[in-house]
C-alpha cells in the first residue's frame, strides 16, 4: 500500500503512522453535551467502504495527513494535510450542538 | 575549568570507502531548524533572498556546497553554513548543529548503495541534483539531499551516527563483494 504524502508525494505505508478515524481530529467545543465527548472519544463507524482517518508521516515529514481510503478495496482515494482541512471548528462546533 | 575536547558526529568513524563509493564526515558547519511564524512566512523568505537563498518548496533546496537552506518538513527549513541574519523575530530558529550525524556518500555506486536501505526512487528523473526528502534510512528516520549526480548529503539523528554508518558500511560492502564475483 502506498499514500500519498500532500508535501513528499507517493511513499510507502510504513513510512506512516495510523492514528485512527478522521473524526478524532474533530474535538467537540469544551461545553460540549457529555453525549457528545462520548461519542468523540468512543463511538466509531466501521465501515465496508469509504473510510477517513489520521496518518501520521512518521518516518518522513511528521505532517499530519487524513486520509480518504476504502477498506475493502484498499484503494487510497484521497489525501490531504490536517492542517489546511476548511471548516474544521465550525465542524467540531456542530458536534457540540448536535447533542 | 575542565578541558572538554570538541567531536564531530563521525568522529573515528569515517571516511570509509568500498567498491569505489567513499562514506565521508563534511567539515561541521552551523546548522539552524527555520520554522517561520504563522503568517511571516513572506517575510521570512525575504530574509534568505537577502543571505543570498530563498525559502525551498516542499521536498527541494537553495543553495550548495557550504550555504545551503534545505527543507524539512511543513513550515521548517534547515539553514546550513550560514548564520541565521535577519531572521529573529520572524520564524522561530533553534541552534540543532550538534544534534545531526551528517555523511556525504559519493561514488559511482552511492545511489545503488542507497537502494538497499532507503525506500524512494533515486533515479535522476525523480530525485534530480538539488533535491531533498525525509525518509527512513533502514530503521532511522532521516533527511538525504542529492548534492551531485553522484552524491548524497545524509543526516540521521546524532544518536545514531554509529548505526548509520554500520547500516551503510554494509551495504558498500556487499555491493562490491556482489561487483567482484
Amino acid at each position: 500500500m502506498r499514500i500519498t504524502c500532500p508535501l513528499c508525494g507517493e511513499r510507502d505505508r510504513r513510512e506512516f503512522y495510523y492514528y485512527g478515524d478522521a473524526v478524532y481530529a474533530d474535538r467537540p467545543a469544551a461545553d460540549a453535551a457529555p453525549e457528545a465527548w462520548d461519542d468523540y472519544l468512543h463511538l466509531r463507524d466501521n465501515p465496508a467502504g469509504e473510510t477517513r482517518d489520521l496518518w501520521y508521516h512518521e518516518m518522513g515529514c511528521a505532517a499530519w495527513i487524513e486520509v480518504t481510503r476504502n477498506t475493502v478495496t484498499h484503494e487510497i482515494l484521497a489525501t490531504r494535510l490536517v492542517a489546511g482541512r476548511e471548516g474544521k471548528k465550525a465542524a467540531a462546533k456542530g458536534r457540540g450542538k448536535k447533542a | 575549568m575542565p578541558s572538554l575536547i570538541e567531536k564531530s558526529a563521525c568522529d573515528g568513524l569515517l571516511p570509509v570507502s568500498a567498491g569505489g563509493v567513499t562514506l565521508s564526515e563534511p567539515a561541521p558547519e552551523r546548522i539552524t531548524s527555520v520554522a517561520p511564524f504563522a503568517g511571516k512566512e513572506a517575510a521570512a523568505g525575504k530574509a534568505l533572498k537577502a543571505l543570498g537563498l530563498g525559502w525551498p518548496g516542499p521536498g527541494t533546496s537553495i543553495g550548495g556546497e557550504g550555504r545551503l537552506c534545505l527543507w524539512t518538513g511543513r513550515g521548517q527549513a534547515f539553514l546550513i553554513g550560514a548564520e541565521p541574519e535577519g531572521l529573529a523575530g520572524i520564524a522561530a530558529l533553534t541552534d540543532q548543529s550538534d544534534a545531526w550525524a551528517r555523511m556525504r556518500l559519493e561514488g559511482g555506486g552511492a545511489k545503488a548503495v542507497l537502494a538497499r536501505l532507503v525506500p524512494l526512487d533515486l533515479g535522476a528523473g525523480a530525485f534530480p541534483v538539488g533535491r531533498a526528502a525525509r525518509s527512513g534510512l533502514g530503521h532511522m528516520a532521516m533527511i538525504l539531499h542529492r548534492s551531485g549526480a553522484q552524491s548524497f548529503e545524509i543526516m540521521v539523528f546524532r544518536s545514531m551516527a554509529a548505526s548509520a554508518v554500520h547500516e551503510l558500511h554494509q551495504a558498500m560492502t556487499a555491493l562490491a563483494a556482489r561487483a567482484a564475483l
